[in-house]
């Protein structure tokens, strides 16, 4: 109406005004920003950029993937919290899929208890701050674990004690020859199965896939160990004594409460997320598409395998990769109890010591969002190939 | 094996009873030794008596198994928890650890916990010390704020409660004012009685905010203001306009592929960067900032999704009618997409709740940073459990009574259309 009173008539002029306007505004509250962070700065004395990820970090980190002490610099500091929060995002995910997928077909269990067992685990797990649960973790449960004297031993090869989980370290010779044969494993599996598929429906030729896989993914590592010198020993943790009364284990992988206690509540929490799901995409397939598939002679693992996934997948795999995307990005609710991930090293202790902020947080938030979109894209890729092929 | 039949309808006379016994003499061995510690089997080596209610069960589930038998009582039984060996076993274990885990929940509590007292000294028992959660309970509501002057965190809320329960029984011309009040005079006021510093009310700054009072603060306000900047930004992303939907677009992803701890950090140490030197704003505002902002990003994609649901009929029908862009949203659009987001809109909120209590970065305290403050304090250390029980437990309240009601919406609008 007030362009009306303007005659501005021409949709193209019309268009563009309120874009200018939006356009402008931003523009004029970066510049501010700008400018106030550049008298600030200069005030300070400190100037803009990344020279200081090549100085000495001279800080420790209590969990490190990679070889690491205070003498590296903050560039190594940051690798180190990005391993360490993907690794804690892996395990997470892992996990979540796991529970996720049994707990969300137990709600489907046409077993009244354990649909209902099932159905409470997720309206009380999702239902409790993520927060408060790693804090329950970490200050509650794995405080009241045995102090190393006395830890939990499992068959005396791994140990779960208030100082962590200690268990036996992987040593390997010719790791190498190993991982290819692994590999090759996998490209003989897939060109197996791409047979069987290929007889099946040429043919009608059942082959039986699943037997013949597992066999080759083991035969053929076995052979590398049998023939190619291969081998595999344990270096187990032992109790040694400090001094009369502080007892530690040497040798081993000793996995920090941290990362337990992350771990475990990231996967319980988002196995409810998961599990939500998973049920809709089965409840998604329509009745008579299992009616179809029986009426044809399929058996109920046949219908599960090759009617019911495919189709449930497809419901299933867009919002799981949000609940990818969010465990990624709650894990750096790590700061919390100070598992060194990326937000704790990088945007707490770097950050406190060089006060290079606006550097150090944009760099955390890119490296979230790297993280989110490379997710996004796999998952995007992933359900394409999923989706229905209409010819 | 013909020795002895399958259960079937001729012989449910004698396989029946003998299976519920079976079943009954299983579950009570299991609870006695988990109640009363004492193992009815105690003759037979510890390995076989330990399975021996597991495999007593299952025979007798086994022996109950009778399809089409005729007692419907029977039928309903084995279909739910009985239909077939597998889920006989399933039943079983579920029973047992359920059984098991009464006991030591129980013990800790209630039967071995401590209820009176003021000090660590009183909780003698092996259970939970609830005397804690007493004690400091007046600090988890209401943080450091001041006792003399809680009764205006108190008021604030009764007023809210009240305006909000008599805005459900007013006629619906009356209601409209309701929610004009709620929305537009309400926060201030509210903000205004709890910060205090005018009307003979004394100051009290924002550091003292606490406990779980700080958590509906701030989950009110971030809900206020994240839903419109929300359908703002959901707007921009599908609009004709190439600048604004870039921008939108850039906005909502940003926001969404960070976490929230990353953006209450940036709020407290690079957001007084961009500020002109000497300028100070609180650290309430900050976070309430940072959260409005980052949950509307979230609310844009749900909204979002209702627009896109929309049948392009209404646009078209809404723009035949002369409507202009705004009117056109507003009085046709918006109206049925928001109505088809509501569990969506609900889930968004619910997130919102669960999040506030990671301002901790910052160093604000609700609830879950009391607990943290209370249980490092020298004479109640080791009271962590109690304290996560009690805030998980407080919390659990609050999202199970959200996500309930918004489902109840969600049924209540579909059997409407």
């Amino acid at each position: 109406m007030i362009l009306k009173k303007f005659n501005i008539e021409n949709k193209k002029v019309r268009d563009l005004i309120p874009q200018a306007i939006t356009v402008l505004a931003l523009l004029s509250v970066i510049i501010y920003f700008a400018t106030n962070a550049q008298i600030n700065m200069g005030n300070r004395g400190i100037s803009f950029g990344f020279g200081f990820l090549n100085q000495e970090a001279s800080f420790d980190i209590t969990f490190s993937m990679i070889e690491y002490d205070g003498s590296h610099s903050y560039g190594r500091a940051f690798l180190v919290g990005l391993l360490n929060t993907i690794l804690v995002s892996v395990i997470g995910i892992f996990f979540a899929t796991i529970m996720g997928v049994v707990v969300g077909i137990s709600r489907l269990s046409d077993n009244y208890l354990i649909a209902k067992v099932a159905e409470w685990y997720v309206e009380i797990f999702r239902n409790i701050p993520l927060i408060l649960q790693i804090f329950f973790w970490y200050f509650a449960a794995l405080r009241a674990l045995p102090l190393p004297e006395n830890g939990i031993s499992f068959n005396d090869i791994s140990f779960l004690t208030i100082k962590g989980w200690y268990v036996p370290k992987f040593i390997w010779t010719n790791f190498n020859i190993f991982l290819l044969s692994v590999i090759a494993a996998f490209i003989a599996i897939y060109f197996i199965n791409s047979y069987a598929t290929k007889q099946r429906e040429q043919f009608g030729k059942q082959i039986p896939t699943t037997i013949i896989s597992l066999t080759t993914l083991l035969l053929i590592p076995l052979i590398t160990f049998l023939f190619l010198g291969v081998s595999l020993t344990f270096e187990y943790p032992v109790l040694k004594q400090l001094s009369p009364t502080v007892f530690t284990y040497a040798g081993g992988v000793s996995i920090i409460p941290e990362l337990i206690a992350l771990a475990l509540a990231l996967s319980m929490y988002t196995a409810t997320f998961i599990a939500e799901n998973v049920r809709a995409g089965i409840l998604g397939v329509g009745k008579g598409q299992k009616e179809a598939a029986a009426s044809i002679g399929l058996n109920k693992n046949q219908i599960l395998k090759l009617v019911v996934m495919p189709q449930a997948l497809r419901i299933i795999i867009p919002p799981t990769t949000n609940q990818y995307l969010n465990l990624t990005k709650n894990s750096s609710l790590a700061a919390a109890i100070a598992y060194p991930d990326i937000v704790l090293v990088f945007a707490g202790t770097a950050l406190m010591q060089t006060g290079r902020a606006i550097e150090i947080i944009s760099i955390t938030m890119l490296t979230y969002l790297t993280l989110s979109i490379s997710i996004s894209i796999f998952m995007n890729w992933y359900n394409k190939k999923m989706a229905i092929k209409e010819k | 094996m013909n020795l002895i039949a399958k259960p079937s309808k001729e012989n449910i006379k004698t396989y029946v009873p003998i299976g519920l016994f079976l079943i009954s003499f299983s579950l009570l061995d299991v609870f006695i030794n988990a109640f009363f510690n004492f193992n009815l089997m105690v003759f037979l080596p510890s390995q076989l008596s330990y399975f021996l209610p597991l495999i007593l069960g299952f025979i007798g589930f086994y022996l109950i198994r009778i399809e089409f038998s005729g007692v419907r009582s029977l039928d309903i039984l084995n279909k739910n928890i009985n239909s077939n060996n597998f889920n006989a076993l399933l039943t079983l274990f579920t029973i047992f650890i359920i059984i098991k885990s009464i006991p030591p929940m129980l013990d800790w509590f209630i039967l071995e916990a401590n209820f009176v007292g003021n000090s660590k000294d009183d909780c003698t028992g092996d259970g939970a010390c609830w005397v804690f959660i007493k004690v400091w309970f007046n600090r988890f509501m209401y943080g450091l704020y001041p006792d003399s002057e809680q009764w205006r965190i108190n008021t604030a809320f009764l007023i809210l409660f009240a305006v909000v329960g008599a805005s459900f029984f007013v006629s619906e011309k009356l209601k409209k004012y309701f929610i004009l009040f709620l929305v537009f005079v309400f926060p201030f006021l509210g903000i205004k009685l709890i910060s205090g510093g005018s009307f003979g009310l004394e100051y009290v700054e924002s550091a003292a905010w606490g406990g779980l009072s700080l958590t509906f603060i701030i989950s009110a306000f971030a809900i206020l203001f994240c839903f419109p900047i929300g359908v703002i930004l959901a707007l921009g992303r599908r609009s004709s306009l190439p600048a604004i939907r870039y921008i939108s677009i850039g906005f909502i992803e940003l926001w969404r592929g960070v976490p929230l701890i990353t953006v209450l950090f940036m709020s407290a140490v690079m957001f007084p960067m961009f500020l002109p030197d000497g300028t100070f704003i609180d650290k309430l505002i900050r976070v309430l900032i940072a959260i409005t902002l980052f949950e509307a990003a979230y609310m844009a994609e749900v909204v979002r999704g209702g627009l896109q649901a929309l049948p392009k009929g209404q646009y078209e029908a809404a723009k035949s009618l002369g409507m202009g862009y705004w009117r056109m949203n507003a009085l046709i659009i918006l109206p049925q997409a928001l109505k088809l987001v509501i569990p969506g809109i609900a889930n968004t909120l619910l997130a919102l709740v669960k999040d506030t209590p990671l301002i901790f970065v910052v160093g604000l305290m609700e609830l879950a940073g009391m607990i943290g403050l209370a249980k490092t304090n020298p004479k109640w250390l080791g009271m962590a459990m109690e304290g996560y029980v009690f805030a998980g437990l407080v919390f659990w309240v609050i999202c199970y009574a959200m996500s309930r009601y918004s489902q109840n919406l969600e049924k209540k609008l579909s059997t409407e259309r």
